[in-house]
């Protein structure tokens, strides 16, 4: 009995294990398709015109990702226009949590206006390729001629109380890196977040 | 008089019990050294992160079965300072929470995540195991069965 209980315990610690692998900085990101909170799928491949992405990984519900929705909404209307747009991606499981559902991720960007796309990734496929571990979590991109490097993964700032005297805007500087032809200095950040609500079972 | 000193009193330890108080990683480590051979869960939770008010209970039950043991379950709120009075302190007191309760006071996200474990992505729930000798971190969430695990497992 003990030993069953042992054996389940690693296989549930090897589970845990399997969670963390995904993108490291450098890694070549491979394209994806999810639908939007408007019904029409969304690629990487649609933005001929982008000089790289920021894909953040966000939800409904966690305390920490909404004190940075206004944030992310900011980061799209300055950056969309200067090659890096914002992409959001919900991955959560709404059956776990049902205020996670695409209704619901629709009726958010619809009271808050995002000017941003909103992805719904109901079998975590997309959040598990780029290993994002929680929400909110970035993954800043940038694009070649027919490829995406993972340039900065992390936190937007080092705010997220809204009132740290030295706030570092990390997206921004790695952005600013980039468009200087440079890699961002500081490539991986981290902060405290709401863990990913995983499909049961 | 009497009973009025007993309600007092009552009242003394019922808001003592409620204590939450402000914990540097440095206190920590302090306590851990000079913990002998006891052995710390020390659980990173928010009262707004609701796995983590889902698992509390297991580590109330944990603390409860290893009351004669070298153990020591302390709960780490990740809750925003200013928090303290009007969300953590309330939190405990209605949940009647009997593990010690301390509130993080590091304002720095990029040294103490690293600091308290090197792999930890900053999601929580997250469960620290140590000791003088071993320190095992999980960024999970706990059954009871599987508290009790990592527990006994710890070598």
């Amino acid at each position: 009995m003990k030993n069953f209980f042992l054996i389940g315990f690693m296989l549930i610690t090897c589970y845990a294990y399997a969670q963390t692998e995904g993108y490291k900085v450098g890694d070549i990101v491979k394209d994806f398709s999810l639908k939007n909170v408007d019904g029409k799928s969304v690629s990487l491949a649609d933005y001929s015109n982008a000089k790289g992405f920021i894909i953040v990984f966000t939800c409904n519900t966690c305390p920490v990702a909404k004190a940075y929705q206004d944030r992310v909404s900011a980061l799209n209307s300055s950056y969309a226009s200067k090659g890096f747009p914002v992409i959001a991606i919900n991955p959560n499981d709404a059956d776990a949590v049902p205020e996670e559902s695409f209704e619901k991720m629709q009726a958010l960007s619809k009271t808050k206006n995002f000017g941003h796309p909103y992805l719904f990734d109901p079998n975590h496929i997309v959040t598990k390729q780029f290993g994002a571990l929680k929400t909110p979590h970035v993954f800043l991109l940038s694009k070649t001629d027919n490829e995406n490097v993972v340039e900065y993964i992390g936190a937007i700032d080092n705010d997220s109380e809204g009132e740290n005297p030295e706030k570092i805007n990390y997206v921004q500087n790695a952005i600013s890196d980039l468009s200087n032809g440079k890699k961002p200095t500081v490539s991986s950040t981290k902060a405290v977040g709401c863990s990913i609500k995983w499909k049961k079972g | 008089m009497r009973i009025i000193f007993i309600i007092c009193l009552s009242l003394i330890v019922y808001m003592a019990g409620a204590q939450v108080k402000l914990l540097t990683l440095d206190d920590l480590d302090k306590r851990i050294a000079n913990g002998k051979d006891t052995t710390y869960v020390v659980n990173f939770w928010a009262t707004w992160c609701a796995p983590c008010v889902a698992e509390l209970p297991n580590f109330e039950k944990l603390r409860i079965s290893n009351l004669k043991k070298p153990v020591k379950v302390i709960l780490v709120s990740l809750d925003f300072k200013s928090k303290l009075e009007k969300a953590v302190i309330p939190f405990v007191v209605k949940n009647n929470i009997k593990a010690e309760v301390f509130l993080l006071n590091e304002p720095n996200q990029q040294k103490y995540i690293e600091r308290i474990d090197k792999k930890w992505s900053g999601a929580i729930p997250a469960t620290l195991f140590v000791n003088k000798r071993i320190r095992r971190f999980y960024e999970k969430e706990f059954t009871e069965v599987e508290l009790n695990n990592a527990l006994l497992n710890l070598k």
